[in-house]
């Protein structure tokens, strides 16, 4: 029992920055249908983002997470202005190759400034590195600043898109571009904000995996970002509860594929349930099927 | 994106093999022409194995600095041709044709792990160049499948050797009884320590309670920690590199176990001690070729005069990069001839060579028969050095 509760712990944290970085691959397919390739990688900018601030700057664990966000949101609309904005009415293979491009760019432009070594976080507060012991599970204060951080903003992303006027404009132009630009709607600008929304969420992710894990890398951002992907797949892609759900799950996968001892098919497990996924239910666990209009 | 990778894989591996057979033709093995002797290094100066590379070129640039100020090998200077493989076995073939090809070096000196020094083997012996690793520990490097490999040369002992020693180590001194196994599992240099540490503390009466596996970078091992935590050991080996290694020494001390851990010279990395922490570090062991606590003369010359030139304390792999370049020197001074071909007879022929990684003899499959050394951490500090003979 002891030892399951532990494992859960282990699942949501690792499960919440996959739902982090899952996010943000929802929302911009749902609003232009893209799998944004290249968002791994914002969240890689954002733990070397965090990194930098800790270090050379010496600011704080909360300060850090603040600027690795807005870096990662100026990043995330400079990306979509860029690269993407231009091919809005291109293929979308043209679009995902350019997505590819563009993740390929900044792996190894990270590689360029900082090197391909692994980094480590400096050391950490000593709030922030203890422990303590809940009916014989140890949970770690990392691990529940982790669970916290991300369920604070998943919280407030909620409240952004359901309660504002540019959360409205988001869902609109999500279930109907043309129609929302009739009604009046800044749809680039609305596009933008949703890249801004999600590179935010992925920079966090990022400074989140820095303190947690303490090692950092340019090309760390390939593997948990095709994770997130398959997460919000799962969920049904574009649907932001998808990809929260999806999160959680991929993580206590995982978790529990190695608990069983079989750490080494972990990758491959996730990776048949993408498979399976879109053979029995391609939208997803919450998506609808949704007839498309010729 | 993985695919990516495997193509351009594929690719630098074909244009290598069509440079290999080009240079091997060619070439026939460098020749010493002018006056200087080219020693070509093929180092992971950079990618997730970077620092041992770069410690190993410290070492040996050193070496050659102090041999070119005394005079040089028969009044030649040594002169270096120095190549980043980016810690890939394919870049590291694709360097050790350039080096023998374009560059006609005398000796390949690296890589520093035993994948990519493999990888350049099948190259150095079509060009009939030596290819000597201070580092690369892999069993099979210098003997394959059809015997001794006869242009590869280590200076260092190997895994069989590594693991072996660790576990009569543990079963002695540790008095273990029990232990637990945690290895990477894309890492023949991993599997290869766990095998023969398996082996030896078995025949030593002791147990194998479990084998954990994890892949080279991985980050959350707590699911394995937290199963593990579950199960009574005396010890914990975990034969794996110091990327991985500090991340699990800081999550399993994280999650309250503290079990003496016991490794490889995988650990022997400053990055160690940044990964996992000062605190975690403590109970941890780890089989070494060399250790700063040695009081023997040569050594602690080294030692400052390492200091002196680099502002830092030498780790194992500055020590087996000097070694490896005085090794190198050694050989091209009593060879007959002064060519690729000379170096490499006059290498197998080593008879006491005297380093600071230990005296040593090459054996007749390439390998140096040399002292290993078991070092203890506290508090991410080495404490203490012990000497475990062959």
């Amino acid at each position: 029992m002891g030892e399951f509760a532990q494992q859960v712990i282990n699942g949501l944290s690792l499960g919440s920055i996959y739902a982090l970085i899952a996010l943000g691959y929802t929302m911009v397919y749902g609003i232009i249908q893209l799998i944004n390739f290249a968002h791994g990688d914002v969240y890689m900018v954002g733990a070397y983002v965090g990194y930098f601030s800790m270090t050379t700057l010496r600011l704080g664990f909360f300060e850090s997470l603040l600027i690795a966000m807005v870096i990662c949101m100026v990043l995330g609309v400079v990306i979509e202005r860029v690269a993407y904005k231009p091919l809005r009415n291109s293929t979308r293979i043209a679009v995902l190759i350019t997505a590819i491009g563009v993740s390929l760019l900044l792996e190894y432009t990270m590689m360029f400034f900082v090197g391909a070594a692994v980094r480590s976080y400096p050391p950490l507060p000593d709030y922030l590195t203890g422990s303590f012991q809940v009916g014989g599970v140890t949970v770690g204060n990392q691990q529940v600043l982790i669970i916290g951080v991300s369920l604070l903003l998943m919280a407030i992303l909620q409240l952004i898109v359901r309660r504002t006027r540019v959360g409205r404009a988001m869902r609109a132009v999500s279930q109907d571009a043309d129609a929302a630009r009739l009604m009046g709607i800044n749809v680039d600008n609305t596009i933008s904000f949703t890249f801004a929304l999600g590179s935010a969420l992925a920079g966090a992710a990022g400074v989140l995996v820095g303190v947690y894990y303490n090692s950092i890398n340019p090309l760390m951002g390939i593997l948990p970002g095709l994770k997130a992907f398959v997460a919000a797949v799962f969920g049904g892609i574009g649907l932001i509860p998808g990809a929260l759900i999806g999160g959680f799950f991929i993580g206590g996968v995982e978790t529990f594929v190695s608990a069983a001892g079989q750490s080494l098919y972990k990758d491959a497990v996730v990776f048949g349930i993408l498979i399976a996924i879109l053979i029995i239910k391609p939208t997803g666990l919450l998506g609808r099927n949704v007839k498309e209009k010729v | 994106m993985k695919r990516t990778a495997t193509m351009l894989a594929a690719a630098a591996m074909g244009l290598t093999m069509l440079a290999g057979c080009a240079g091997g033709g060619a070439a026939g093995g460098g020749n010493a022409a002018g006056d200087t002797i080219k020693v070509g290094l093929n180092y992971e100066l950079s990618g997730p194995v970077a620092t041992y590379g770069q410690a190993s070129v410290q070492g040996i640039e050193m070496a050659v600095d102090e041999i070119n100020n005394g005079g040089g090998v028969k009044g030649k200077k040594i002169e270096l041709v120095k190549y980043d493989n980016k810690s890939e076995p394919a870049e590291a073939t694709t360097l050790a044709s350039k080096l023998t090809s374009s560059d006609k070096v005398l000796t390949i000196i690296g890589p520093a792990t035993s994948g990519a020094f493999k990888a350049e083997i099948p190259v150095a012996t079509r060009a009939k160049v030596p290819a000597v690793s201070g580092s690369a520990t892999a069993d099979d490097v210098t003997v394959g499948a059809q015997g001794v490999q006869e242009y590869a040369f280590r200076t260092c002992f190997n895994d069989s050797f590594q693991g072996t020693a660790m576990a009569k180590w543990a079963a002695e001194k540790k008095n273990a009884k029990s232990a637990l196994i945690i290895k990477d599992n894309s890492s023949d240099y991993s599997k290869g320590l766990a095998d023969n540490f398996k082996k030896t503390f078995t025949a030593a009466g002791g147990q194998i309670v479990g084998e954990e596996a994890y892949v080279t970078n991985d980050t959350d091992f707590n699911a394995i920690l937290t199963r593990a935590k579950g199960q009574k050991f005396d010890v914990i080996y975990l034969p794996g590199y110091y990327n991985e290694a500090g991340l699990i020494i800081k999550q399993a001390r994280a999650q309250g176990i503290t079990a003496p851990i016991l490794g490889g010279d995988g650990f022997d990395s400053p990055t160690l001690l940044q990964l996992a922490g000062a605190s975690a570090l403590t109970d941890v062991y780890f089989t070494n070729h060399y250790s700063s606590l040695d009081k023997d003369a040569k050594v602690q010359k080294f030692i400052s005069d390492f200091k002196a030139k680099y502002n830092t304390e030498p780790s194992a792999f500055n020590a087996l990069g000097y070694d490896t370049a005085k090794f190198v020197a050694d050989a091209a001074n009593r060879a007959s001839d002064v060519n690729a071909e000379g170096i490499k007879t006059a290498m197998a022929d080593t008879k006491d060579f005297s380093g600071v990684t230990g005296s040593f003899s090459m054996d007749a499959n390439h390998n140096p028969v040399k002292t290993i050394v078991v070092i203890g951490m506290k508090n991410g500090q080495q404490s203490t050095a012990e000497k475990v003979a062959s």
